[in-house]
This record gives structure tokens, C-alpha cells and sequence, in this order.
């Protein structure tokens, strides 16, 4: 049975600590310019029917909790994608009394894409990766069934 | 005979609410400067969702979707055998229902707030899909759809107020802005994902279909004002049924939503209004 | 003696026996066998006289005549003690003219007069005296469990249930003698007893809130007798008759029209139209088994029977057009006003009201279909409202509250009850279901006779319908997850009645066919010289299907409910669930608990100020109808 999660991946949008810069750029891609409904991605606001966990901004300890039950309240298979720096290390907040760090301190990031802020070009190209990671996944879930 | 015409009905009317769906995504694109998903995209979408892991919220509120399709098929199959069309509404009736009382059953804030925003819906267009049966039933003396098309003249020409006020409320059947409280296929966040937030994979993927059943039921009650006994004039039915959808994809582009006082107002004076007025001159020239 | 006077005489007795024994536990062995007894009595009086029908004579007329009298003098004065006691004067002065009226009338002029027929049993009595025995004696049986524990819950309440249980059972043979007796004097007679009743029932807890309401009930209901009773003179002077089926059989002129319209208006009162509906809603502080009884099953229903039978003489005429007005704008306005309705037994009430306003307008529209559907709405109206009323009399004990946004946790609590309610708010108005098919049909018929205006006011009247019992149907399986554990169970006193209740409710679902056929169409052919079922069996079946397709799915699933092992996520409070779907985290820190609700919307449907216009213009419909009527009448 041919999988068709390559042809219809939606992403949550989150933004954990960021300054929006990423944000920005993320809603970018949804704009005409760049428009990454092509794809079939729609911005759902709702872990229950999201496939790519989009996340911007570094893990705080407000935060923490939050992200980990988005990602539970996700159905497999699931992607979390690290937009920008500050989700991918801390960024420049790294040694602020509140940042606990990257996102991959409490979820297993499966892509990171760089950049402050990083460009909707690069996270085009991410998503698509990324998209590429959700059919592996979906392959072995299938294969260990 | 009449089993393979069930079966035939089941099997494509949603392949056509899929389509005609898709074709509202790559529209509305082009709309907006944009290229837009593949035509094909809500079946995607659909056989994605039927392929991903199930999770609950609780044990009970996926019960009640699934008993929805069940009875929105039902309602598709009255329809298009030509059945009693206000059966065929009750029947409708019930389904969403069940729809509604899905969102109650998972206990959770943004669908709690969906389903009460999908019973004032349901609240609003009621009187004006009632008043559409009832005015076919004053001009053709029959409920019977094959009765309605098979007269002389299109239902139009006697009921032009009652299909004015359908046009508006159809609208509302179609789920589209400005009358898209309760969940909305679009980016439009306001109550999360409304009345279906808690549901996911398999019983999201029964949710959409449900959906094109209902496109589908929706451009039939179109389509009966303007179908006759000529069989030229189905495809006038089925040219206006087109016209009618560009023009719900111009006014979903075109508006925001409103909020639900205005909903339920322009739906009920609008429904009173035109409706009234042609009906108490049509008892005149009978 | 014939059965027809023991199935009226055995619940008055019955009555006396009750009130006199005030041993608990032989008077509740005592009333479970009277309830028990009426129920079959009447089962057995429909079987033995269905297929012929009957019409009775009393024998001893002068005797029974007497005692009448004295009985409504007996009554009279009671009434106007009390009412002096009270400070209620208008009790005092509707009751202080229509008796004396009335004895004035028998000893003069009723002399003259000869009934032949005092007691006629046809299929439409039929159905009366299973709804009233049935029903009635469901009712009794569960109030005896129910009042046991209304004493323990409420002890500032003064004891007094022999009294209540008395009263019931008299209502009940007085309400028999109603629907049997064709016999104007005789049924005026019981609906003036049944007046009392309700009066006697309202005031039980002797409250001041009791007291006030029981007396406006009374009034009303005793303006509604006076109005009764110079019917009844006016056509026993100008006509030479007491009969109601010579009545309905005479031509629609003024002198005919003006006493029918008198009885329109003391059957609007007792049915509680508009503008006379604030003695139901304030009927609402009585105990739930004569709420149930009286004000939703049966009572009520005396008025709506009246137009039913008055109907040769509605439908086009003046007056016709009058009640039909009435009726459809009482259904509209007091839909809209359940929707802002929390307590479960107001919205219960408003419905009642709402669904009696329709079962006027069929009447009155006075047509072949529309009489078929107003008696199937009374039918299924009857089975399905008492289920609600006990099935919200047990939540009452076992959640403590008759609020609605209150019954979420009934699942939880006590998962048999809140199916048996569900039944219950289905049967009211979902399809496929006895109430839809009977609006359904009701549509056609007004349509069929060029009735807009009501077409569009059910319209309207549906979709509000619709709105309040979903939301009240989606508060009860919410199944929300509270930590109390309310520790009262669910009797089998209380149970019993409820599942019969529940089961009438489906089977008359699937048994609508026949009772058409067997009981409806007869009657309307009586009627009208011809009749026949207002749907097709093509559509017949197709609801059939439907009611056993809700059926036989939920059933169905149960198996895949215990083999799917899904995982299990919290409800998505944006990511702030503290854990047990139940708080979550909050602003400052807090963690808050969650409280979901309802809509009630408020400021369009609650507005006094709606209330009030309404009112005003029911009144304004008689009045300027009357006078229209009157003015049509003379040139």
C-alpha cells in the first residue's frame, strides 16, 4: 500500500522561546511567495493533526513541559524540525538564567535548519527533508508491524 | 439493480465531494497570487490521515463520527435515488447531530465551544432547508425528488426568494467563511481546530469524508431547482451548480468570519424575508 | 357494573383508602396494587371495547346529577375559604359566579334537557385511557420510592404523603371520567376536580413560593372553568343540548361559534397557552411525580383533547383560525425561550408548553393529516416528557441538582439513568422518532391548506427545539471525570418506571404504523368520511430502518471498543494540561480548573421584556379575534 505522507505533511507551528524572528519566517512560506501549500502542507494549529513538529526558539523552563505534551498529543509517525539557532543550541540566549538550551534537550530533533532567523528558502528545503525522514519512519513502523 | 445504484452512489459521491473540494484549494490559490496544492490533494490528505497511528482522547468520542457518516450516506443515497427530500433532510439532521454531540463526548474546551458554535449553525440554516422542501413541495405537490425533476418547468421560475435564501445559507452547509464558526479547513486558528481539534488519524480522515458527502448533498438541493423533465436542462443544473460554487469560493475569499449573533441574524431574517415573501405570493397565484 | 364506571370509580376510591391509611408501609403496599390495578383495568377496558366502541347512558342520572352538585358546592366553598384566607380574590370571585352559574343551570333549564349518550368510548378514548392509566399508574408506582427520599432530602417540608398520593389517584379517575364522558356537565365537572388537583398538588410543600403558584394555577385554571361553564350554559339554552358529539355535528354559525370559542379558551388555560402559560412554569416547585402526571402527561393534555375534539368546528372558521394563531406563536416563543433555560424542569416545562402549542395548531388547522399528526404528537409527547420528568426527578436525588450544566457527571454516576434519559430527549425530537414524524406531518398538512404563517413559525420552532436538547443531550454524555463520588444509588422504585417508560418510548417508535392504522385511521374516517395515512410505506420503512439502525449500532460497537488498543493523549489545552483533562496550568502559575458550559443566550431569548410582548400579543389575538368574530358573525 503505496504511503501517501509525503504527499500531505502538516506541520504545528510552535514557538517556544523565540524572538519571532523565525516565526516570521516560518509564516513566510505559507505566504504566495513562497507558498508551501505546493506541497500539500497546511498549518494546522493542532498536534492531533500534525505530522511535522515545526519548533523555533530555545526550551525554557516555562516551556518545557508544554513541548513534551505537544509532541505526545502527536500521532506517529512525527518529525520534530529545530528552526533557527536558538532552538538548535540556545542561540545567543544560551546563558540566560532561564534558557534550558536547545530543543533536543527534551525531544529527539530529527532536523536542525540554521540561521538567525532562518531563511524560508532553507526551511522550504528542511520540510522537504524532512518529509523525506516522516516516509523512512513510516517505512520501518511498517516493516516492524 | 437498485443495490448497485447504492453502491454506485456510496463509492463516488465522495470522490466528487473530493474533487470538487480540491478544486476549491487550487482556486482559491490562483486567488491569491499562489499556485496551490494538486487537485488530487484532499484524497492525499485523506489516505494520509487514514494511515497514521490511532490515539484518543477517551473511549467514546469517535463513536459518534463514524455513526455520522454512517447517516450522512444514508442521506446521500435518499437524495440521489430520487427519495423523499424531507426525509432526506431529517435524515441529515441526525447525522450532524452526532456530529455535534462528538465534540461534547471529548470534554475539551475548543470543542466544546465548536459544538455549540455548530448547533447555532445548525440553528441558523435549519429554517431555510426546511422552507426549501416545503416551497418544492407547494410548487410540485410532491417531496419526491424524481417527482420535482421530472416537471415541466425548473423549480425556479416559482421559487426564485426561497432560492435566493438557499444560496445564502448554503454558505453555512459548505463551511465556508463567513459562516465558518465551528471548524474551518482554512489557516483560521480562532478556536484552534474547533469542533474536530480532538480527533485525529483514522476518525479525521472520516470527518473529511463525512464533509464531502455534505458538499455533495449541498449542490443537490441546487441542482433540484433546475432540473426538469428536458434532459438539456441537467446540464443548465449542473452549469449552475458550478456557478454556484465559484461564487461560494469568491465569498469565502472575499469575507471574515462573523461573529455568531450576526450569523444567526442575517441567517434568520434573511430566511424569513425572502422565504415569506415568496411563499405568500406563490399561495396568491395558485 | 359496567367496566368503563369501575375504571372510573376504583382510583377514587382507591384515593379514599390512601388518605385514610398513615401507616408508611401499608400504604405503600396499598398504592403499588391501586397503581397496578388501574394500569390493567385499563389495558383490559381498551381491549375488551376497542373494535366496537361504546356509548353508555348513566342509569341513575338524578342521583348522580345530585351528588355532583354537591360536590361542586363542597368544592366551591373550599375554594373560596382558602381564597379568602389567602388574599387571593380572583380565586375567590371565578369560583364564587361559575358554581352558583352552574347549579342555577341544572336546576333550571338542565331538566328540559336529555343526554342520551352521557360516556362514549371510541378509538381516540381509547388512546386517552392508556395514556391516562398507563402512564398515570407508571407514575404512582414510582412515587412512592420518589417521595420517600424527597422527605429525607427535604425534612423542613411538612410530611403529609397520604395526602399526595390520595390526590393523584383522584386526579387520575378524574381525569378518566374526562376523556370518557360526552356529557358537557360531567366533563365540566371533572375538569373542574382536576383543577383542584393541581391546585392541592402545586401547594404541597406549603411554602409561601408553593402557595403563590398553586393559587395562580387555580385562578387560571378556574377562569378558564368560568368560561367552561357559560359555554356550556349558552349551548344548553340556545340549543337544547349537552352533548358533545351533537355539538360538533351542528353548522359553524355565530351562535355556535361563540360558546366553542368560550371552550377554546378554557382549553388553552388548562393546556397552558399563551398568554395563560405562567401557571405551568411555576408549577415546577411541586414534586416531580405531579409534574410528571399532571403538567406534562396528562392534565395538560385534557385541553389539547378538547380542541382535538372541537375540531369539525375549527380549521377555516373564525375561531379556528384564532386558536391556530395562538398556538403556533405559543410553540415558537416558548422554544426560544427554553434555549436560555439551565433547570432542567423549566426547559422541560417550555417544551411542554411549545409542544401542546403544536399539538393546537394541528388540531385546529382542523384537517385530515394535521388531526393525524396532533394525536400522534399527543401520544408520543405523553410517553416521551413523563420519561424526562422522573428520569430528572431520580437525577434530583442523585447528583442533588436539577441543573443541566450539572448532569455531565450523570454517566459517571449513574450510567442507566443517563441512557434513559437520552432515550428520552431523542424521542422529543430526533428523527426517527414518534415526535419527528408527527412534525413531519404536521408540515405537510399546514401547507396542504395554505397555511404559510405556521409553516414558517414550525420552521423557526424546529430549529430552536433542536438547539436546547442537543446541548442538553451533550451534557450528559460528557462523561466529565469528577473526583466526588456521589453515593446514592438508583432504586428499583424509581428504576422500574423509568425502563418501562424507556421501552414505550422506542416500541411506540416501531408501533406507529399500526397505532395508525388500527386506531387513527378508523377514528379520522369517523370524522371526516375518509382517511388515510399521511406518509408512504416506502418512507414507513425507511425510518423503521433507521430506528433499528440507532439501535443495533451503538450495540455494535461495543466488541471493537474492547479489542481497539489505542493510545490514550490528553485533551489538548494548549499544551497546559496539568495532567488529568480536568486543570490546567494557568496564568502567575496557578493551575485552574476547567468549567465548560453551555450557551444560553441570554439577552435575546431570556429577556423578560420578550416575555412580555408575547404575552401581549396572544392577548391581542383573542381579543381583536373575538371581536373579528363576533363582527363576521352579525353582518
Amino acid at each position: 500500500m503505496k504511503k501517501f505522507i509525503k504527499k500531505s505533511p502538516w506541520i504545528l507551528h510552535y514557538d517556544g522561546s523565540s524572538c519571532n524572528g523565525c516565526d516570521i519566517e516560518v509564516l513566510a512560506c505559507l505566504t504566495p511567495l513562497y507558498d508551501v501549500e505546493r506541497f500539500g502542507v497546511i498549518n494546522t494549529g493542532n498536534p492531533k493533526h500534525a505530522d511535522i513538529l515545526l519548533i523555533t526558539g530555545s526550551v525554557n523552563e516555562q516551556n518545557i513541559e508544554v513541548v513534551k505534551q505537544l509532541y505526545e498529543q502527536m500521532a506517529e509517525p512525527k518529525v520534530v524540525v529545530a528552526i533557527g539557532i536558538c532552538a538548535a543550541t540556545g542561540g545567543i540566549f544560551a546563558d540566560c538564567y532561564n534558557i534550558i538550551g536547545g530543543v533536543n534537550k527534551v525531544l529527539p530533533v530529527d532536523l536542525y535548519v540554521p540561521g538567525c532567523a532562518a531563511r524560508p528558502e532553507a526551511i522550504i528545503d528542511g520540510v522537504v527533508k524532512a518529509i523525506e525522514i516522516l516516509e523512512k519512519k513510516q517505512e520501518t513502523a511498517r516493516v516492524k508491524n | 439493480m437498485i443495490i448497485l445504484k447504492i453502491i454506485a452512489i456510496i463509492i463516488l459521491a465522495p470522490v466528487i465531494g473530493g474533487l470538487l473540494t480540491g478544486m476549491d484549494r487550487v482556486i482559491s490559490a490562483r486567488m491569491q497570487g499562489r499556485f496551490g496544492p494538486p487537485l488530487l490533494q484532499p484524497f492525499y490528505d485523506v489516505f494520509k490521515l487514514l494511515q497514521k497511528e490511532s490515539i484518543e482522547v477517551n473511549m467514546m468520542h469517535r463513536f459518534y463520527v463514524y455513526i455520522s457518516l454512517i447517516f450522512v450516506i444514508f442521506t446521500t443515497v435518499i437524495m440521489l435515488l430520487g427519495g423523499d427530500i424531507l426525509l432526506a433532510i431529517f435524515v441529515l439532521t441526525l447525522g450532524s447531530i452526532f456530529f455535534v454531540l462528538g465534540g461534547y463526548a471529548s470534554n475539551s474546551p475548543y470543542s466544546l465551544v465548536g459544538s455549540e458554535r455548530e448547533l447555532l449553525q445548525m440553528m441558523a440554516y435549519e429554517p431555510m432547508v426546511l422552507l426549501v422542501s416545503v416551497g418544492l413541495y407547494y410548487v410540485d405537490k410532491s417531496f419526491y425528488i424524481t417527482q420535482i425533476i421530472s416537471s415541466k418547468m425548473p423549480a425556479i421560475i416559482y421559487l426564485p426568494g426561497v432560492f435566493a435564501g438557499l444560496l445564502f445559507i448554503l454558505t453555512f452547509k459548505l463551511r465556508k467563511s463567513p459562516f465558518d464558526l465551528s471548524m474551518s479547513h482554512h489557516g483560521h486558528q480562532e478556536i484552534v481546530k474547533g469542533i474536530t481539534t480532538e480527533y485525529s488519524g483514522k476518525d479525521l480522515a472520516v470527518i473529511e469524508i463525512t464533509h464531502w458527502y455534505e458538499t455533495v448533498i449541498a449542490f443537490v438541493l441546487v441542482y433540484i431547482f433546475f432540473a426538469t423533465a428536458s434532459n438539456f436542462s441537467h446540464f443548465i443544473a449542473i452549469g449552475v451548480c458550478g456557478v454556484v460554487y465559484l461564487l461560494e469560493i469568491i465569498i469565502d475569499n472575499a469575507f471574515a468570519r462573523v461573529k455568531w449573533q450576526m450569523a444567526l441574524k442575517s441567517a434568520w431574517i434573511v430566511t424569513g424575508i425572502l422565504a415569506a415573501v415568496n411563499l405568500i405570493v406563490l399561495s396568491f397565484i395558485k | 357494573m359496567n367496566l368503563v364506571a369501575i375504571l372510573m370509580l376504583f382510583p377514587l376510591i382507591a384515593s379514599g383508602v390512601i388518605f385514610l391509611v398513615r401507616n408508611d408501609y401499608a400504604r405503600n403496599v396499598i398504592v403499588r396494587i391501586s397503581a397496578c390495578i388501574t394500569g390493567i383495568l385499563s389495558l383490559v377496558v381498551v381491549y375488551v371495547n376497542f373494535k366496537q366502541g361504546l356509548a353508555l347512558s348513566f342509569k341513575y342520572e338524578h342521583i348522580i346529577d345530585y351528588c355532583i352538585m354537591a360536590a361542586s358546592i363542597l368544592i366551591a366553598v373550599y375554594v373560596i375559604y382558602t381564597g379568602m384566607k389567602n388574599k387571593k380574590y380572583f380565586a375567590v370571585v371565578f369560583a364564587a359566579v361559575q358554581t352558583p352559574l352552574m347549579i342555577w343551570f341544572e336546576l333550571t333549564y338542565k331538566h328540559g334537557i336529555e343526554i342520551h349518550n352521557d360516556i362514549i368510548f371510541d378509538k381516540l378514548s381509547a388512546i386517552m385511557v392508556l395514556i391516562v392509566g398507563l402512564i398515570g399508574s407508571l407514575i404512582c408506582l414510582y412515587a412512592v420510592g420518589y417521595m420517600k427520599w424527597y422527605h429525607i432530602h427535604h425534612d423542613e417540608y411538612k410530611e403529609r404523603k397520604s395526602f399526595f398520593f390520595a390526590v393523584l389517584f383522584l386526579f387520575i379517575s378524574a381525569m378518566t371520567g374526562l376523556v370518557l364522558s360526552n356529557s358537557l356537565t360531567f366533563m365540566y365537572f371533572c375538569w373542574e376536580v382536576t383543577s383542584l388537583s393541581s391546585f392541592l398538588l402545586i401547594g404541597y410543600t406549603k411554602t409561601e413560593e408553593a402557595k403563590n403558584n398553586a393559587f395562580r394555577a387555580l385562578t387560571i385554571n378556574l377562569g378558564g372553568g368560568l368560561a367552561f361553564a357559560v359555554a356550556v350554559v349558552m349551548i344548553g339554552i340556545n340549543f337544547k343540548t349537552l352533548e358533545l358529539s351533537t355539538l360538533i355535528n351542528m353548522k359553524p354559525e355565530l351562535m355556535v361559534l361563540i360558546p366553542v370559542f368560550l371552550l377554546a379558551i378554557a382549553a388553552l388555560t388548562k393546556s397552558a397557552q399563551l398568554p395563560f402559560s405562567s401557571w405551568l412554569l411555576g408549577a415546577m416547585v411541586a414534586p416531580t411525580p405531579s409534574s410528571a402526571l399532571l403538567h406534562s402527561a396528562t392534565m395538560v393534555k385534557a385541553g389539547v383533547y378538547l380542541i382535538i375534539r372541537l375540531a369539525p368546528l375549527l380549521g377555516t372558521t373564525s375561531v379556528g383560525r384564532i386558536i391556530t394563531l395562538i398556538g403556533s406563536v405559543t410553540f415558537l416563543v416558548t422554544s426560544l425561550f427554553a434555549i436560555s433555560q439551565s433547570d432542567a424542569k423549566k426547559i422541560l416545562a417550555y417544551s411542554t408548553i411549545a409542544n401542546l402549542g403544536l399539538i393546537v395548531t394541528c388540531a385546529s388547522t382542523g384537517t385530515q393529516e394535521s388531526l393525524w399528526a396532533a394525536i400522534l404528537l399527543m401520544i408520543f409527547h405523553s410517553v416521551s416528557k413523563s420519561l424526562l420528568f422522573l428520569s430528572v426527578g431520580s437525577t434530583e436525588h442523585q447528583i442533588g441538582s436539577r441543573n443541566v450544566e450539572d448532569m455531565d457527571i450523570l454517566m459517571n454516576v449513574s450510567r442507566r439513568l443517563s441512557l434513559y434519559m437520552i432515550i428520552g430527549i431523542a424521542g422529543m425530537f430526533l428523527a426517527p422518532f414518534g415526535m419527528l414524524i408527527s412534525k413531519w406531518v404536521a408540515m405537510k398538512a399546514f401547507i396542504d391548506s395554505d397555511n404559510i404563517l405556521t409553516v414558517m413559525i414550525l420552521a423557526y420552532g424546529s430549529a430552536a427545539t433542536l438547539f436546547y436538547w442537543t446541548k442538553w443531550m451533550g451534557k450528559l454524555i460528557s462523561n466529565a471525570n469528577r473526583k466526588e463520588k456521589i453515593e446514592h444509588s438508583f432504586h428499583i422504585d424509581e428504576e422500574f418506571p423509568i425502563f418501562i417508560q424507556a421501552a414505550l418510548t422506542v416500541v411506540s417508535c416501531f408501533a406507529f404504523p399500526l397505532i395508525s392504522k388500527y386506531a387513527l385511521v378508523p377514528f379520522l374516517s369517523g370524522v371526516f368520511g375518509q382517511a388515510t395515512i399521511p406518509i408512504d410505506t416506502s418512507d414507513v420503512k425507511i425510518m423503521l430502518i433507521m430506528l433499528s439502525m440507532l439501535i443495533i449500532l451503538p450495540i455494535s460497537f461495543s466488541p471493537i471498543y474492547k479489542k481497539d488498543k489505542r493510545r490514550i493523549v490528553p485533551i489538548y489545552m494548549a499544551g497546559e494540561n496539568a495532567g488529568d483533562n480536568e486543570n490546567f496550568h494557568g496564568a502567575m502559575g496557578v493551575t485552574r480548573k476547567v468549567e465548560l458550559r453551555n450557551w444560553y443566550i441570554d439577552n435575546y431569548f431570556g429577556n423578560n421584556k420578550f416575555y412580555f410582548w408575547s404575552n401581549i400579543i396572544a392577548v391581542a389575538i383573542l381579543c381583536v379575534g373575538a371581536a373579528l368574530m363576533i363582527w363576521g358573525g352579525i353582518i
